[in-house]
């Protein structure tokens, strides 16, 4: 896609030490490098390369495709930076075009900013830089403004990443959590607590191994085919952080409807069932990142269904609940042993129980 | 999941309702109140919640959720002291991670960490001790809480930082035992307690003979009871039938874990470590003889409390707060003056609504289904 008038191309500068120090932030030649050598050189796009304050980009890209932007913005702190499965880079880049996806938007363009600790190598941030322009590449955004900050030791912990991103509402969409009705089926695309069960265990503190990847991935695609198949859903969400308990609550509160989900018809992969049963989790609560949950109307459902099975991101996508007229905003479980409790949204963080 | 769903078989489960239906019918007590069956362990509480096993029972069951939640029970003033530990400059202070939300009389560890403690959430007293070594130049405590089901771990801990001549390592002691604090419920006035399931976890340490004397003098049955639903079910079921036949014993439902004589092992450490103390303050319940253990002098390097000054003010429980009442089972969560206003998991008063093992959380975040519809 080339949206952007060709500008006259500078000579880009080189970084010659192996660690991030605070002259990297100064504003002078060792910032101009850094930022060349990481991240111009691994963004590499008409957008970016002229370095001005920001991306001058042609509306005709967006009113190609509908009449409303999406804008949005996601921090990026993850730790361990690197896990099975992805890294903050291609966190900071799914993430955000997942935000604008699940709206309904076509994701166009992002920014980076970043801020690095002092003492980072500059091998890991071109290991992220790296990551981000593959992840960027796959989703079809380009990355065209950018900002870098380095900060004393301690000051944060090794690199944070805040992405924004804008793109195109489809015209004719209207997705929200305040549209679930009754009889609405409610649906995920596969496996779920993946990504939060993968980065516990990669923090090795609870001396766990396990072989549990992150579902980190782009999801516009997907979201796509599911839109094609089942033009009238109602709400989509990414279940990141809080998982599906909360994204289900929040639909449940916005749309003054109840939810009832089936947890023998909840995808898991049994890995992350028996981390979650050796550390007193509640995998309805780990975070995805690769994960939507979609309310559609009951007419919809199977063609939505079979559409995303045919998907490569969506081929554990399953029917986990529906949405009924009980008491508006309670969430609630048939258990696999028979009973029925209420899913609520959590307080805090999960804290692992003593015994 | 091997050795997990086997023990939560929908089928099963319908068969033993049907089971327990019939005997509930064919029980005299259930004529006139509701049989009153307390699960002492928050463990059990939390299956009993997680699976919704209580709206599945017959209503003339009543569950009463007991003291079993070793973060439930701990008094203000013992997290108080945890807390001017937690914040000498020295200190790395580890701790289960539950008991991380605990509220004291001015702050709980999470809100200490936040304002610069040192605090770190550990999965094991050993990974304290290996945080230890790791910095010499530091004192590591760790937080030593729960019944016999984690004295054990610590105490065998502890000799092995004996055994590395390792200094800078020591336990705030807030371990506490089951078996006085039945005792003391069974002699509280006011109880129609029908029978009990025992704690699973602390009786694979301690065996099923401490609790001979329910059945012998209290002429309750008792039965240890596993932690998957139908164990829960099939614990119940086996108490009812004890009911129903007069009989009052103690009975082990969960033998693939639990031996009869318990661990030997695992007591011999606890007992060359610690030792009785005369009394320790129970949240909610007050002070009960012998219900918790100290270091043994032998040990006193590794007692937090000798090794720092700590205020050791005893702090009342808050006037409105009637966690107690709802310990014994006195009155349902949901009858406390404060439960889900002035006391919500997001700002808890009382230490019940603390952990999802503890009933008034339990009841918060998973409960309400049963009561809505007027069953309970």
């Amino acid at each position: 896609m080339n949206l952007m008038p060709r500008l006259r191309s500078r000579p880009l500068g080189r970084v010659h030490v192996p660690t991030v120090t605070l002259a990297h932030g100064g504003g002078g030649k060792a910032m101009k490098d850094l930022i060349d050598d990481v991240f111009v050189s691994a963004f590499d796009n008409p957008a970016l390369s002229p370095l001005e304050d920001g991306a001058r980009l042609a509306l005709s890209a967006f009113s190609a495709i509908g009449d409303q932007l999406a804008f949005t913005t996601d921090s990026f702190v993850v730790d361990p930076l690197f896990f099975p499965g992805g890294d903050i880079g291609k966190l900071a880049v799914c993430g955000t075009v997942n935000d604008l996806a699940v709206g309904g938007a076509v994701p166009l363009f992002l920014s980076c900013a970043v801020i690095i600790e002092e003492g980072v190598p500059i091998a890991l941030l071109r290991r992220v830089t790296a990551s981000m322009a593959e992840a960027a590449n796959e989703a079809g955004v380009q990355i065209v403004t950018g900002d870098t900050k380095v900060v004393h030791k301690g000051a944060c912990d090794k690199l944070f990443i805040t992405t924004a991103g804008i793109g195109a509402v489809r015209a004719g969409l209207n997705l929200g959590a305040h549209n679930a009705q009754a009889e609405d089926a409610v649906l995920v695309n596969g496996l779920l607590g993946d990504h939060g069960a993968a980065i516990l265990g990669a923090r090795g503190d609870m001396a766990l191994e396990t072989t549990i990847e992150s579902d980190c991935a782009a999801l516009h695609g997907l979201i796509d085919v599911l839109l094609q198949a089942a033009p009238r859903t109602r709400v989509i969400r990414d279940a990141t952080r809080g998982g599906v308990a909360t994204v289900l609550n929040e639909i449940a509160s916005a749309s003054q409807t109840a939810i009832e989900i089936d947890e023998a018809r909840t995808p898991l992969r049994p890995e992350v069932k028996g981390f979650c049963e050796i550390l007193g989790l509640d995998p309805l609560y780990l975070a995805n990142e690769g994960k939507i949950v979609a309310v559609v109307p009951p007419d919809e459902t199977e063609a939505a269904l079979t559409a995303m099975r045919k998907h490569p991101l969506g081929q554990g996508a399953a029917r986990i609940g529906r949405v009924h007229k009980g008491e508006a905003g309670r969430v609630t479980m048939q258990t696999v042993f028979g009973g029925r409790r209420i899913v609520d949204m959590l307080v805090g963080e999960q804290l692992p129980r003593i015994c | 999941m091997k050795y997990v769903d086997e023990f939560r078989d929908r089928d099963k489960a319908r068969t033993l309702l049907n089971e327990i239906e019939g005997l509930v019918a064919t029980i005299d007590i259930a004529r006139h109140r509701p049989i009153h069956i307390m699960e002492v362990c928050g463990g059990h509480t939390h299956s009993i919640f997680r699976y919704g096993i209580e709206g599945m029972l017959p209503k003339e069951i009543e569950l009463v959720h007991g003291p079993g939640c070793p973060v439930c029970v701990l008094p203000m003033g013992r997290v108080d002291d945890c807390l001017a530990i937690a914040e000498r400059p020295e200190v790395i202070f580890t701790t289960f991670g539950d008991a991380m939300r605990v509220p004291g009389s001015r702050k709980s560890l999470l809100q200490a960490k936040a304002d610069g403690a040192d605090v770190r959430m550990v999965y094991s007293p050993m990974d304290a001790l290996a945080l230890a070594r790791k910095n010499p130049g530091r004192e590591v405590v760790f937080f030593g809480i729960g019944f016999e089901t984690t004295i054990p771990s610590t105490a065998l801990t502890v000799l092995q930082a004996e055994a590395d001549g390792i200094t800078n390592f020591s336990v705030f002691c807030n371990h506490i035992t089951i078996v006085p604090t039945i005792k003391a419920i069974l002699d509280s006035p006011g109880l129609d307690l029908d029978g009990f399931l025992g704690p699973g976890h602390v009786s694979m340490v301690i065996g099923t003979a401490p609790y001979e004397f329910i059945a012998s003098y209290y002429r309750k049955p008792l039965v240890v009871a596993g932690f998957e639903p139908l164990d829960v079910l099939h614990s119940i079921w086996m108490v009812l039938k004890q009911i129903r036949e007069g009989r009052a014993e103690i009975e082990n439902q969960y033998s693939r874990i639990v031996p009869d004589a318990g661990n030997a092992p695992a007591l011999q450490a606890v007992s060359r470590v610690y030792e009785l103390r005369e009394f320790f303050e129970w949240r909610g319940l007050g002070s009960i003889d012998h219900s918790g253990v100290k270091f043994r002098e032998a040990y006193a390097a590794f007692d937090a409390e000798r090794k720092f000054t700590v205020p050791n003010v005893r702090i009342a429980d808050p006037k409105s707060c009637q966690c107690g009442e709802v310990l014994k089972g006195v009155i349902k969560p949901w009858q406390c003056k404060v439960f889900g206003t002035a006391c919500t998991p997001e700002v808890p008063l009382g230490a019940l609504m603390v952990s999802p093992e503890g009933a008034c959380s339990a009841y918060y975040q998973y409960g309400g289904i049963k009561r809505q519809a007027g069953a309970a």
